[in-house]
């Protein structure tokens, strides 16, 4: 009698034991597990995802009121936010003053009220939401695929190529990123794809950076010599086994980087130096709203751009909030070392 | 031979002196990096300040060949870099006037001026735009910067230090998780909107501060302390808030760390009240790692200057660059560039020595 044979009835025990049909529990599925459990970060992920929704769905919620991003009304610039009227009118508080926006405004109900031009900010605010976003993923795409390429062959190659690298990203980062932004945009009049390509390509170095670091543990690992004991090209164990084992960082380093690139975007065009008008992005309707700070009424004294001034920056920050809760809430649950700690 | 071993003042010595070696190259390629960027960017500096419709083209062209804008830009970079310029042909046999020096080379068939400038010896270069040297212009500027840095980052840590201590004492407070979502939230926090936000509250509608300026206009142009405060408060605020996030944070991290050491335990236990635990043995130890954050506050705050002088008008360096690049005036935009480089690379040097000060395990 086999060893098999003898313990077959306790094996057979063992294979229908619930505990061992569970899936093996994978550093991936753990990670997956505590992100759950962390409501911010899960709060943050679907304030990210409903704002991608409503910004790729803008031209529906365009044709839907009834007005385009860039159509303009100068007989009724400055209106205010019909949201609150239109409650008050619903709900029998006020009955005149919504029936008054909507006749001014010919029927299109403007939610988050008009501009200087009397645009539709609501609808601007969804076109823009497609625009900053749009350009910030695609930023920090470039900003990935470039920092991760070279940060790896640096870290994996080391020696004189790692010195030629890190003296031109050393360099590089010598001047306040800020300034060369501001000097490239400013003299080369930038559109979407053109400012994507700035900011993607003037980002990169603190990505490298990381990457590069991390490298280099990754390097020194056991593994990484079995692969080149056995005669692994160096190409293939950087994709198999260099690139994998820096994935974490380069997850949460995306996330923080949408976020600053979302921020860095909206400043230029604040400074209108980034995409130019009439196309709607968050920073550049705030450059608008800038000239209308003192603004007010002639007769009520109220004043007339509030509404102008407030919503954009609002959802940037928030935006820009989540994306940085995001990254935190991702960097503990990819890091195995803090679980320890909980 | 025998050496004596190297004392840490010698090596702290030989260390700097290597760092500020190691600058040159990377200056070099800074002002590589830049001109490149600056010169092959199209529109012409020449047509904008040159509006005039009475100029003729002609003398666009002799204004062009002044400054020497229809070279290549290799030819220019050079001249730029070492006050040689070189030009084919015989342009003169032999002039001199003050320290501009040029002189014909007949085998080479090339002229040769020497400036006497070049940034390499120190000049940086002309404005375009206003015919000041680039470096007066800087200067003009720095102290309204100066002025607004200092006295941000002298905010912060005002703020952000309490504000960090306190958030360790009362670790997984109320009180600690406030100001944990407040320096999340300020890292957030577009500066631009803010400072919007914050003229449109104090300065239009409660008209309690001044709205942008460094001063009143008056006539007199007395100096006014109060005006100049109440000029500063809004600005100082907006761009202290990266750092105050920043620097609570870091000083929470610190205190924790301080307060779980031996030396606070006994101190504990002998019995010494919990606020002089607080605020002499742990704030003081905690403190001193602070300094390693000064090279890069330093450069945060270079870096937010450009947006906070421009939104408050304040006439400092940032604003200076930024409208000098909206204007194309080449040399003033390069030359602002090569001192905010040089500014961050001795920036980081500072924080790298004192990252060897605070900490003498810690080897450079």
């Amino acid at each position: 009698m086999t060893v098999a044979q003898a313990d077959g009835s306790a094996l057979d025990t063992l294979a229908t034991d619930p505990l061992l049909q569970r899936k093996p529990r994978t550093y991936w599925s753990i990670a997956l597990q505590s992100l759950r459990r962390d409501r911010v970060t899960l709060f943050a992920i679907a304030f990210l995802f409903i704002m991608a929704v409503l910004s790729l769905l803008a031209p529906v919620f365009a044709k839907g009121i009834g007005v385009g991003p860039n159509d303009t009304n100068l007989d009724n610039a400055f209106q205010q936010p019909y949201l609150g009227p239109y409650i008050q009118w619903r709900t029998g508080q006020d009955p005149t003053t919504a029936p008054l926006m909507l006749g001014k405004s010919g029927g299109v109900p403007h939610w988050m009220g008009t501009d200087q031009l009397g645009r539709d900010q609501f609808v601007r605010l969804l076109y823009g939401g497609r625009v900053s976003l749009g350009i910030a993923i695609a930023a920090a795409a470039l900003t990935l695929i470039l920092g991760v390429t070279v940060g790896t062959v640096a870290g994996f190659f080391g020696g004189p190529v790692d010195d030629l690298i890190m003296w031109f990203i050393n360099t590089s980062i010598s001047i306040p990123g800020i300034y060369l932004l501001i000097i490239v945009t400013s003299m080369f009049k930038p559109n979407p794809i053109t400012l994507t390509l700035f900011l993607g390509l003037l980002g990169w170095f603190g990505t490298a950076r990381l990457i590069r670091g991390n490298v280099f543990k990754v390097r020194a690992l056991d593994f990484v010599l079995a692969a080149r004991s056995v005669g692994t090209r160096s190409a293939r164990i950087m994709l198999q086994h260099v690139i994998p084992n820096s994935l974490p960082i380069i997850i949460v380093n995306a996330a923080i980087d949408i976020g600053n690139l979302i921020l860095i975007e909206s400043a230029l065009s604040f400074l209108g130096l980034g995409v130019q008008p009439p196309t709607a992005t968050w920073g550049s309707m705030l450059n608008r709203a800038n000239n209308f700070v003192f603004l007010r009424d002639p007769e009520t004294g109220a004043s007339l751009a509030l509404h102008l001034l407030s919503v954009p920056g609002l959802l940037i920050t928030i935006t820009v909030l989540s994306l940085y809760l995001i990254g935190d809430g991702l960097r503990d649950a990819l890091d195995p070392m803090m679980k320890n700690i909980r | 031979m025998h050496r004596r071993p190297e004392g840490p003042v010698q090596f702290m010595t030989r260390y700097v002196i290597r760092r500020l070696l190691q600058a040159i190259p990377t200056l070099l390629g800074v002002s590589v990096i830049s001109f490149v960027l600056v010169y092959n960017s199209p529109g012409d500096p020449i047509l904008i300040r040159t509006f005039d419709p009475n100029i003729t083209q002609e003398t666009r062209e002799i204004l062009r060949r002044q400054l020497g804008l229809d070279q290549h830009w290799t030819l220019q970079y050079i001249g730029w870099l070492t006050g040689v310029t070189l030009r084919s042909g015989d342009v003169v046999e032999e002039f001199t006037r003050d320290d501009f020096h040029c002189s014909y080379a007949a085998g080479l068939n090339t002229t040769f001026c020497n400036s006497g400038g070049g940034i390499l010896r120190g000049n940086l270069g002309t404005s375009i735009a206003t015919n000041q040297a680039v470096w007066e212009r800087l200067t003009e500027r720095m102290w309204a910067t100066f002025q607004l840095g200092v006295s941000a980052l002298l905010f912060s840590l005002l703020v952000g230090v309490p504000l960090g201590v306190l958030s360790a004492v009362r670790q997984a407070s109320l009180f600690d998780n406030s100001v944990r979502v407040l320096a999340v939230v300020g890292n957030a926090l577009p500066s631009f909107w803010f400072g919007l936000m914050l003229i449109y509250y104090f300065g239009v509608i409660r008209g309690w501060l001044p709205t942008g300026g460094i001063r009143t206009v008056s006539l007199t142009y007395e100096f006014d302390l109060v005006d100049r405060i109440r000029h500063l408060i809004l600005p100082t605020v907006v761009l202290a808030v990266g750092g105050i996030a920043v620097i609570s944070r870091f000083m929470r991290t610190e205190t924790l760390e301080v307060i779980r050491t031996d030396y606070i335990r006994m101190a504990r236990a002998k019995g010494v009240a919990a606020t002089r635990i607080w605020f002499v043995h742990a704030l003081g130890n905690a403190l001193i790692p602070l300094m390693t954050i000064l090279g890069p506050a330093i450069l945060g705050v270079l870096s937010g200057a450009v947006i906070v002088e421009t939104i408050f008008s304040w006439p400092g360096m940032g604003r200076m660059t930024f409208s000098a690049a909206v204007q194309r005036d080449y040399p003033t935009v390069l030359g602002a560039v090569m001192f905010f480089s040089l500014l961050t690379i001795l920036g980081n040097l500072l924080s790298d020595v004192l990252y060897g000060v605070v900490d003498p395990r810690v080897r450079l």
